[in-house]
Formats: C-alpha cells, sequence, structure tokens
C-alpha cells in the first residue's frame, strides 16, 4: 500500500487527510474550552467547526466527556455516552472524539486533555506511549487480536489503570474503518451514520464467513490474525474518575515485510508529537 | 507538673486577674495558643506542647480561675465570653506583639476561642482556629432554635440525642452542689472515673487543682450557657480558617452538631477521629500532625491545601496506612483510595517496580507521601527488618492492610506438602507477621488504629477445589476474630474483608497443583477469562475497605456472591456444603 519511498497511495492520503482534519479540529476545539462550557456545547463546536470545512456524514457524531465521565463511571446503558449539560471546571479533564467523514474517507479519533493542569490526567497521556507501541509490535507479529487484547489488558493492569474501552459496544479496542459512498441524504441513528453502519454489518457478515471480525474485542469472534484494512485504535485507560485515550488509525496489510504489513497511518499526530518533545 | 522541661512561665495581669502564661519552643516561629477546657487546666496539653514545639512557638495559658491563674471576685458574672476575649488578647499581645496567633481550643477552650474567632475585635489577631469538641454557643443556640422551629423527626432525634448528652450542663446550673461534689467525693474520684469511662491514660494528669478549678469553673456554664443559647448572635461568622477535629465517641457532644457550619465558617477543613472526648490525652500525636499540617498551610497561605478529594479524606487525613500486596489488584486499589484520602501510604509488595508504581500513583492521587517497600510477607527477618524502618522513618503505622495473597487450587491429594507450606506462608504466616510486628507498635503507642486482614468468601464457602487455600484464609478470618477482641480494650479495631470473585491478577498467578505447565497455564487463562466475565473491580473492594475502617466492622462480605454466601453459612450451610461438591467450570 506504500510505494519504496514510504510514501502514501492516494488511497492512504485521503485518510490521513481526514485524520489530520479531525485532530485539527479538536485541537482548535479544545483551544476554546474554558470553564462553564457544557459536553453539548463541546460536541456542538466539533460538529459546527467540521461541517464549515465540508464534511457532511460522521461515522458517528462528535462526543464529549467532562470529568469523571472520561473514565465512563459508573456507565450502564450506551446512551450514557451522549454529551450531557455537565459544565467544565478548571482543573478537569476531557475527551472530544469524533469520526467525521470526508470525501468518502473515514476518520476516527479521540483527543484528550484537561482544562489547565491535571496531574493525574498528564500521567495517563505519558503512559499510553507504551501501549501505542505494544499494539503495533504485536499487530506486526501477526498475533490474534484476542491476544493482543488481552496484552493490553495486562498492560494497563501493571500500569495500575483500568481498562475503560470494555465500556464501548462490545467493549471493542478498535473497530475497521472504510470507505463511506457519500449520498446527498445521510441519515444517523443514536449517532452513528447509517451509511458507515452498513458497511460495518457488510464486513460482519462478510467476516463471520470467513472467521474474522470488523470488531476487535475480547471475545472468541476476535480470536484470529489481524485483518487487512485500515483499524480505528482506541486504548482508553482509566483511573479513579479520569481517563485518557488516543484513537488513530492503524493501516494493516498482507505484506510480508514486517514494516510494511503494519503501521500507523499518520507519526504527525498531537499525543506523538507530545511524547516526541518530551523525550 | 507534667508540661515538658524548657517550659518558660510568665504573669500577665488583666481585667482583675492574673493569668498563668506557659511557653516552649522558638518564639520566633509562628505562635500556637492553646486553650483548655473544663475541668481542666493548661496540663491537658502537656502531650500535644511538646509535640508541638519542635516547630511552634507553643504557648498555654490556665483559663482565669483554673490551674495557677487566679479567679475573678465575685466569681458571678466573672466569666462571662467577653472578659474571657479580654484575657486571650491580653495573652496574645503579651506573646505574639505583632504576628497573629494561631488558637486550638478543646471543650470550653474551644467554646471560648469561637466566640474569639468570630467577634470583630479580635479580627487581625488570629491566624486559623483548631476546634475539638466545644461549639460556638451562637452557633448552638441557631442549631436549636432551627430544630425548634421546624421539626422534623429527624430534628427532633437530633435534639432529644443532644438534650440528653448535655445532662451535666443542667446538673451545673444548680446552686452550690456542684461545687460541694467537686470540693468533696467527685474530686477524689475524677481521675478514675476519667481513666475508667473516658480511657484518658494517667501521668500527671488531672493535677491537684481539679477540684478549685472545677468549682470556678461552673460559673463558665452559669454566666454564658443561658445568655447564649436563648439570644444567640446572629453575626458569628469566622474570620479565620477553621479546622474541626470531632471525636466520633464523644458523649458529651454529637457529630450532627456541626452540620450547618459551613454557613458560618468561609474556610472549613473537617477532621474525625475515632476517640472519645479527651483527645488531647489520648490521641496527641494525631491531634499534633493535624495541627501542625494545618498551621503550616495557613502560613504557607493555603488554608484549604487539603487537596485530598476522597470520601473519607477527613478520616484519613495524615494517617500513616501500609498495604501489604500493594503491587497491584485490591492492594494497590487500596493504596489508592487511601491515597485519594489524603493518608500517607506505604506500598509494600515483593515486586519492587510494582511497590513504586503504586507508591509514584498515589502522591499524584492526594497523598502527601508515599513509599515503597520490597518485602516478601512470608519472610519472618525481612517483615522485622521492615517494620524497624517504618517506625523509624514514617514513624507508627495508624492503618495496617495485611493484604498479599496467593491462589492455590487443586483437589486435597494433589497438593504437595511444599504448596501447602507456600500457601500457608504467605496467606496466613504474612498476615500473623504484618499483626505481630505492626500490630504491637500500634499497641504500644496506645493511641488506637486499624488492621485490615484480607481473607476471603473462600474463609466460609468450602470447595473441594480449594482445599489449602480456603484453610489459609479461614485461619486469616479466624485470626481476625481473635485479635480483634483481644485489641478491642486499645482502641484498635480489626477487620476480616472477604472480597470474592474480584477481576485481579491473582488468577494468572495462581497455581493449580497436580496438573503440568501447559494445563496450568490454560486454567489459568480460563479462570482470569471466567474472572473477567464476572469483572467485580477491585476499587469497589478498596471503598469497602475503607469503609469498613471508618465504621469500624468486624467481618465484611464484599461482593453479592460473598454476602450471598456469608448469609447462608449461617441459615443453610447444608447449601454451602452442597455447592462446594460441583467441579468448577474450568
Amino acid at each position: 500500500m506504500t510505494t519504496a519511498a514510504g510514501e502514501l497511495t492516494a488511497e492512504l492520503r485521503g485518510f490521513r487527510k481526514v485524520q489530520r482534519l479531525a485532530y485539527e479540529c479538536a485541537e482548535a476545539v479544545a483551544a476554546q474550552l474554558k470553564p462553564g462550557v457544557t459536553e453539548r456545547e463541546a460536541a456542538r463546536m466539533q460538529r459546527t467547526w467540521l461541517r464549515e470545512r465540508g464534511v457532511r456524514d460522521w461515522f458517528h457524531l462528535p462526543f464529549a466527556w467532562f470529568g469523571d465521565r472520561t473514565a465512563f463511571v459508573n456507565f450502564r446503558v450506551p446512551l450514557q455516552f451522549f454529551p450531557t449539560d455537565r459544565p467544565l471546571e478548571p482543573g478537569m479533564p476531557f475527551i472530544l472524539d469524533m469520526a467525521p467523514l470526508y470525501e468518502g474517507c473515514t476518520a476516527d479519533i479521540g483527543y484528550s486533555g484537561s482544562l489547565g493542569v491535571n496531574p493525574v490526567q498528564n500521567r495517563l497521556m505519558d503512559d499510553l506511549e507504551a501501549h501505542r507501541e505494544l499494539i503495533l509490535r504485536e499487530v506486526r507479529e501477526r498475533r490474534p487480536l484476542r491476544e493482543i487484547y488481552e496484552d493490553v489488558d495486562r498492560l494497563m493492569a501493571r500500569q495500575g489503570y483500568a481498562n475503560r474501552h470494555r465500556a464501548y459496544p462490545f467493549g471493542v479496542i478498535a473497530h475497521k474503518v472504510d470507505r463511506v459512498p457519500e449520498r446527498r441524504w445521510s441519515p444517523h441513528v443514536f449517532g452513528f451514520g447509517t451509511r458507515s453502519l452498513k458497511g460495518l454489518a457488510a464486513d460482519a457478515l462478510h467476516g463471520h464467513r470467513e472467521g474474522w471480525s470488523p470488531l476487535w474485542s475480547p471475545y472468541r469472534f476476535s480470536d484470529h490474525p489481524p485483518q487487512p484494512g485500515l483499524w480505528a485504535v482506541e486504548p482508553h485507560l482509566g483511573f479513579r474518575g479520569t481517563g485518557a485515550k488516543f484513537e488513530e488509525i492503524l493501516v494493516v496489510t498482507d505484506s510480508a515485510d514486517p514494516e510494511q504489513s503494519a503501521f500507523w497511518l499518520d507519526d504527525d499526530l498531537p499525543h506523538v508529537r507530545r511524547w516526541a518533545e518530551d523525550k | 507538673m507534667t508540661l515538658p522541661a524548657g517550659v518558660r512561665e510568665r504573669r500577665v495581669r488583666t481585667g482583675g486577674v492574673e493569668l498563668c502564661v506557659a511557653e516552649l519552643g522558638d518564639p520566633s516561629g509562628p505562635t500556637v495558643v492553646l486553650v483548655h477546657g473544663y475541668p481542666d487546666s493548661k496540663e491537658v496539653w502537656s502531650e500535644v506542647a511538646s509535640r508541638l514545639a519542635d516547630h511552634f512557638h507553643v504557648v498555654l495559658y490556665d483559663v482565669r480561675g483554673h490551674g495557677r491563674s487566679t479567679a475573678p471576685r465575685p466569681l458571678r458574672g466573672g466569666f462571662t465570653l467577653e472578659k474571657l476575649t479580654d484575657d486571650f488578647l491580653a495573652v496574645a499581645d503579651a506573646v505574639s506583639p505583632d504576628r497573629p496567633v494561631h488558637l486550638v481550643g478543646h471543650d470550653w477552650g474551644s467554646v471560648q476561642a469561637w466566640e474569639f474567632t468570630t467577634v470583630r475585635r479580635t479580627e487581625g489577631r488570629i491566624a486559623s482556629f483548631t476546634s475539638m469538641s466545644g461549639p460556638s454557643l451562637d452557633h448552638f443556640g441557631h442549631w436549636i432554635n432551627k430544630r425548634v422551629r421546624r421539626p422534623t423527626p429527624r430534628r427532633v432525634g437530633q435534639l432529644l440525642g443532644q438534650g440528653a448528652k448535655s445532662w451535666y450542663v443542667y446538673l451545673l446550673q444548680t446552686p452550690v452542689l456542684p461545687e460541694l461534689a467537686w470540693r468533696g467525693p467527685l474530686g477524689t474520684y475524677w481521675p478514675r472515673i476519667l481513666e475508667r469511662l473516658e480511657k484518658v491514660p494517667g501521668g500527671g494528669y488531672p493535677t491537684s487543682s481539679l477540684p478549685t478549678d472545677a468549682a470556678h469553673g461552673v460559673w463558665l456554664y452559669r454566666d454564658n450557657v443561658r445568655t447564649r443559647l436563648r439570644r444567640p448572635r446572629t453575626d458569628a461568622y469566622a474570620h479565620a480558617p477553621v479546622q474541626l477535629i470531632t471525636p466520633l465517641g464523644d458523649a458529651f457532644l454529637s457529630e450532627n452538631l456541626f452540620d450547618d457550619l459551613e454557613h458560618w465558617v468561609p474556610q472549613l477543613a473537617r477532621r474525625t477521629i475515632p476517640a472519645r472526648h479527651w483527645v488531647p490525652r489520648s490521641r496527641p500525636d494525631q491531634l499534633a500532625a493535624w495541627i501542625s499540617q494545618f498551621v503550616t498551610s495557613v502560613e504557607g497561605g493555603r488554608p484549604d491545601a487539603v487537596k485530598a478529594t476522597g470520601k473519607y479524606a477527613d478520616r484519613f487525613g495524615g494517617q500513616l496506612v501500609l498495604v501489604t500486596g500493594a503491587g497491584s489488584g485490591i492492594g494497590r486499589a487500596t493504596a489508592f483510595a487511601f491515597a485519594e484520602a489524603g493518608a500517607r501510604v506505604v506500598a509494600v509488595d515483593r515486586d519492587a517496580e510494582a511497590a513504586v508504581r503504586t507508591a509514584e500513583l498515589s502522591r499524584l492521587l492526594g497523598a502527601p507521601e508515599a513509599w515503597a517497600e520490597t518485602v516478601d510477607v512470608s519472610d519472618e527477618q525481612a517483615m522485622e527488618k521492615l517494620a524497624e524502618k517504618v517506625a523509624a522513618e514514617y514513624g507508627v503505622v495508624d492503618v495496617l492492610v495485611n493484604n498479599a495473597g496467593i491462589g492455590l487450587s487443586g483437589s486435597f491429594f494433589d497438593t504437595a506438602p511444599k504448596d501447602w507450606k507456600k500457601v500457608l506462608d504467605i496467606n496466613l504466616w504474612g498476615v500473623i507477621h504484618g499483626c505481630r510486628l505492626f500490630g504491637k507498635q500500634m499497641a504500644d503507642r496506645a493511641q488506637g488504629g486499624h488492621i485490615v486482614n484480607t481473607a476471603s468468601a473462600a474463609a466460609y464457602q468450602p470447595s473441594k477445589a480449594l482445599p489449602a487455600y480456603s484453610t489459609s484464609k479461614a485461619a486469616v478470618l479466624m485470626l481476625s476474630e481473635c485479635l480483634r477482641a483481644e485489641l478491642a480494650g486499645q482502641g484498635i479495631g480489626v477487620t476480616a474483608v472477604c472480597p470474592g470473585f474480584v477481576n485481579t491478577n491473582i488468577t494468572s498467578t495462581a497455581r493449580f497443583a497436580g496438573v503440568d505447565a501447559a494445563e496450568e497455564k490454560r486454567l489459568q487463562k480460563r479462570t482470569a477469562r471466567l474472572y473477567g466475565l464476572r469483572n467485580y473491580p477491585p476499587e469497589k473492594v478498596a471503598d469497602a475497605i475503607l469503609r469498613a475502617v471508618a465504621r469500624n466492622e468486624a467481618v465484611v462480605p464484599v461482593t453479592p456472591e460473598a454476602r450471598g454466601a456469608h448469609l447462608m453459612s449461617r441459615f443453610t450451610p447444608r447449601v454451602l456444603r452442597a455447592i462446594a461438591r460441583l467441579e468448577p467450570p474450568l
């Protein structure tokens, strides 16, 4: 999928473009957050920002979580993921999560931060780096996804954190994203774009016949080696009322060269830059 | 006299009386003024004062008519709060003319100090106030009025409860009799009554002036209580930060008295302590630590420096908590929960890296200090060394959590003697060593404390798959119960926690007797997955542990299945025996 010089194909460039756009949006919205802004307002800010730049459809509508909702404390039903009227306070952690579609390509990103200094959130962000490295390494080794999931779990436990991606539907740490045809009418149900859901459902059916799944979960249906394609990977750490995650696209190919068999779509993202600066 | 050596005394004349003022410590440091209660003299503070003298300029004085201060003539009308405020200002001007002082009051000392802190003319003379066992009479008056005017069942209950606890106040209003009693038999028997009922250790307290102090001090009640409660001031707002220390076992004051305090005090820090009324005698270490911390934070310009946010921050703030097996699972979650409550944490684990990690994150969560220690709890010498080191470097442990443990599954005949030895060494002997060494330090200090032992639901739920593990945990449960009985008289609580199936890494380190390595690996994986499906988080066990310590509970089953089995073990043990025969789904 990449050329010898490491250049991305046109298709991957499209995905990278929308992923960068989404992260730009997250940074722009995060910069505007101030005490008193509610989750709903933060979600609307993301939506408006992206719509102004040509986004018409979504894999899912933007989410925003503040305070202990970043760690999904006491989440029991999926409706609790939707933004609430909780206002942001100084020192509070927050997560912005959005999945825009742009020119037929999907991005699904997660951006964690805090309003002012929050040492715990800071620490969680630092510790996410090990997870990004672990996932890439084990995908390159072609380990079954379920086992990689368990290794991520073990690393979290060793770090002293709880696995919060477990709270997502099906407990997924990642899911496949794909091209989605652009249509004039693009409805969404429960915050998810129907066209993307249709793609995911088609993948699920397809995978079911071949023994793989577009959802990377702790369950038996994920007991297969990484399936080529684009995976939006979102390890989510929780630590007593504070949560942090990143989410970005991992490209998996069927290349025999380990370097080419799996790689992160983009290494120029806020959290990666942050780790590079700390070194 | 029990005041420590190096005490400097002076006499301060004010409003027709002469006050005896004692000073300790470096006069250039922040000044802490300790005010005693009834029936006491400044010597009630001797233990606390000597602990504070290393860091502060400590000042104690005998309230007029008490100890070596002279009494006003006539006594009636000589003990009004206005006159006591004059006394305080005279003392403050004499010992610290140009800097405000930090007030600490106990019992009537606190009642007076509330007056000092809420009247305008002392503004700028008080930097902070630590109150224990003595409400403001004005706040008290409003508290009663609120409950009388709008009586709900709860409010009536609170009113009656406090009314019953105030029995002695009514007696003290009768003329002459209280004086006769104090100068007669009550004065003789008082020290014994204190020791028996209030668990106040002896040692030069109370002093020989007790009968006169108590007889004079009666006028504190007669001059102030009725007038203030009938017409409480409406402007009794504190103009300095206040730290409120509430002894939970106080026979004379109910906790509810301080429910509305936030209304009167803009900067309020709350502390609770499981002790009876005379905390300056029975818990000097804890008081000195809290006073030092509060005074230091106010001096540093941060009166609300208590940054701990946990639910029990008032109870565990600044206490020393040692957790074994703190490198993972329930131990780690417990260390974090105590850290969140502002406790100082010692994280003990045989995995050095994991212990360091726990200590690091504990500091992030709000522990003022946290240390990691690498020790195998089954190693007697190592534990002895640890106990010595902790006592020397960090202090006496206030809460000990003996949590380290391992799992072992397999039929009785597959369990080799060396497997038995290993399980008993860690699960039982680890607990014994912990209780023996750290419990001894607690008992010797004689200022209370708490021990938590992690047992298991397997302690009362038999199973053919876990004979060794269940035996070790049943022993821990019984050890805890026996120790609880032995230490009850010394104010040290013992709790056995029985968690049940909790999602921790005990499953992946558990041994399975009688199978080869590959099969053991498979079984570990399989149990880990089952526990993962059950997914009961260790954080909830940690919360249960903190609650159990706060309420001093004896046996605490945590998960629903552990509670169910606990009930069944009492009422339908046959069902448990039937369950014990089932093959685990592995």
